[in-house]
């Protein structure tokens, strides 16, 4: 049991490990690398004294912030376009259109319209997390069981009845997917716009640190990002196991 | 104490009619159903059988609204349908696609009374009478994920009795579970059925089941769906499982249907 739990952290241990001696065994002088105990000291001391948590903080308000607006956008949007035909065929060529275009992409319009700091990379996040959204919930209410739409009209369910009783419920466990996915696209977003202009949060941190030449905090900022992304997955698999775990579908008759 | 309506006319007969002229419909540019006419009167227990691709259930979704006719008219209690009622309910066969995973039984019970607008506060006592009546009265609680098959279907036929139907329509609704329930439902939707007098339609491809229920079995033939056989079952009630089926007239109505079915068949 405990061998079992122990074993997806060796290979991560023995890497560090390899990767200590290594750097110690030839002296590593880097400008991009570092010793693992130079990177967790670098972590630690941003840690103490407070930048790391200022940084995070500004990343995470922008990345949450867009996360729920955009969401909010993608879901009142796909459920729209999921129950009413003529809208969905009406609106598709124009979104598939704009689908495509990366996030990114939208720098230079978003810079010029709204300026660096935490409005810019709030819209440009909320831009990349409707598309998951809409998308998936969308296909989520398309793909209702035909069944319950029929128990919707045989009870004679007014419209907004039938999409708060049966729709959205129905479609709830595939929409929150789409929710931690789009979760995902956020903070990826958030840091790609701080590393390219917004001298905020996390990805400016790693930007000043690469120029400032301390390769040991600019790797301690990579590692971080990667835990606070795999804290908030943790968070929201575990959040939707809570939420929708017991609702297996029915035993089905054969 | 009856959850069928109010006081005396809770025990009254207070089915519709339903009524088939000249109905014919085509789905997929194909004709399914032809120049189909039958009467059900109020309180009649009517059963359909037929070969596969009869049309069976076809004829039981004209009758729910849920489709329409490409010709002729169906009409209830004197009304033609247009659509959906809130009188008729229909139990289909695939409980665990009918019920909402997501709501407990109880809560399924009160999507019925949600719809016709019955006030929260009138919902609990009305969801526990119908899930004692159905003979589920302490799994209010459970989600239909943790029912076995049989009381799935119970509590569909719960929710559906929740509407007060003046015709109950059932499509195949034993047909998925084991014998032993199957011939439990059958006797608890005969009393259910009994006491509400609600008209029924229910289809079937089970020949004895069909007799054993029904006041009437209609035989229908394939390609396109029309009426091929019009039995009287002339079975005293209350029906026993044992007695019932032994009963020379049984046998007969059997023999007669049986032969029906491999005919239509051939």
């Amino acid at each position: 049991m405990i061998a079992d739990r122990a074993k997806p952290f060796v290979l991560p241990l023995v890497l560090v490990t390899a990767a200590e001696i290594g750097a110690r065994a030839s002296h590593l002088q880097s400008d991009t690398l570092a010793a693992p105990s130079e990177i967790a000291v670098a972590l630690l001391a941003s840690a103490v004294d407070g930048s790391l948590l200022v940084a995070t903080r500004d990343t995470l308000l922008s990345a949450f912030a867009g996360l729920a607006i955009g969401a909010a956008i993608g879901l009142a949007a796909g459920l729209a376009l999921g129950l009413v035909d003529t809208l969905d065929r009406a609106l598709e060529i124009t979104i598939e259109a704009i689908r495509p275009i990366p996030s990114v992409a939208l720098l230079p319009i978003a810079l010029i319209a709204l300026g660096f700091g935490y409005r810019m990379e709030i819209a440009i996040v909320a831009f990349a997390c409707v598309w998951p959204v809409l998308i998936f919930t969308r296909a989520a209410v398309r793909d209702v069981e035909p069944r319950l739409s029929e128990v919707a009209r045989a009870l004679r369910l007014t419209p907004w009845a039938k999409a708060t009783k049966i729709v959205v419920p129905a479609a709830l466990p595939r929409i929150f997917v789409a929710f931690r996915l789009a979760a995902g696209v956020a903070l990826i977003v958030a840091v790609t716009v701080e590393i390219a202009v917004n001298p905020l949060g996390l990805g400016a941190a790693i930007m000043t640190a690469q120029q400032a030449l301390q390769p040991a905090l600019m790797l301690a900022l990579l590692v971080w990002i990667g835990l606070v992304g795999f804290a908030l997955n943790a968070g929201l698999v575990l959040a939707q196991r809570r939420l929708f775990g017991r609702f297996a579908p029915a035993e089905e008759p054969r | 104490m009856s959850a069928w309506g109010n006081g005396a006319a809770a025990t009254t007969s207070s089915g519709g009619r339903i009524a088939f002229a000249g109905v014919g419909i085509d789905l997929g540019g194909k004709a399914i159903i032809e120049n189909l006419s039958f009467t059900v009167d109020p309180g009649e227990f009517v059963c359909i059988v037929g070969a596969s691709g009869c049309g069976k259930t076809t004829a039981l979704r004209l009758a729910a609204g849920l489709y329409r006719p490409s010709r002729g008219t169906v009409s209830f209690s004197g009304a033609a349908m247009t659509g959906p009622r809130r009188d008729i309910a229909i139990v289909f066969q695939d409980y665990g696609k009918a019920l909402l995973p997501w709501r407990t039984a109880a809560g399924n019970v009160a999507l019925a009374l949600e719809a016709a607008g019955v006030p929260s506060a009138q919902r609990a006592p009305r969801i526990d009478a119908l899930l004692d009546k159905v003979g589920l009265p302490a799994h209010g609680a459970k989600y239909p994920s943790e029912m076995s098959g049989g009381m799935q279907q119970r509590l569909q036929i719960a929710r559906c009795l929740a509407q007060e139907p003046a015709a109950l329509l059932m499509d195949e609704p034993f047909g998925a579970l084991d014998a032993m329930t199957r011939q439990g439902l059958q006797d608890e939707v005969l009393a259910l059925v009994g006491a509400s007098g609600a008209t029924v339609i229910f289809v079937t491809h089970d020949l004895e089941e069909a007799i054993y229920l029904g006041d009437r079995v209609i035989g229908l033939l394939p390609h396109p769906g029309r009426i091929g056989l019009d039995l009287k079952v002339d079975l005293p009630r209350p029906r026993d499982q044992l007695a019932t089926r032994e009963h020379p007239e049984f046998l007969r109505l059997r023999r007669e249907l049986f032969d029906f079915i491999r005919t239509s068949e051939a």
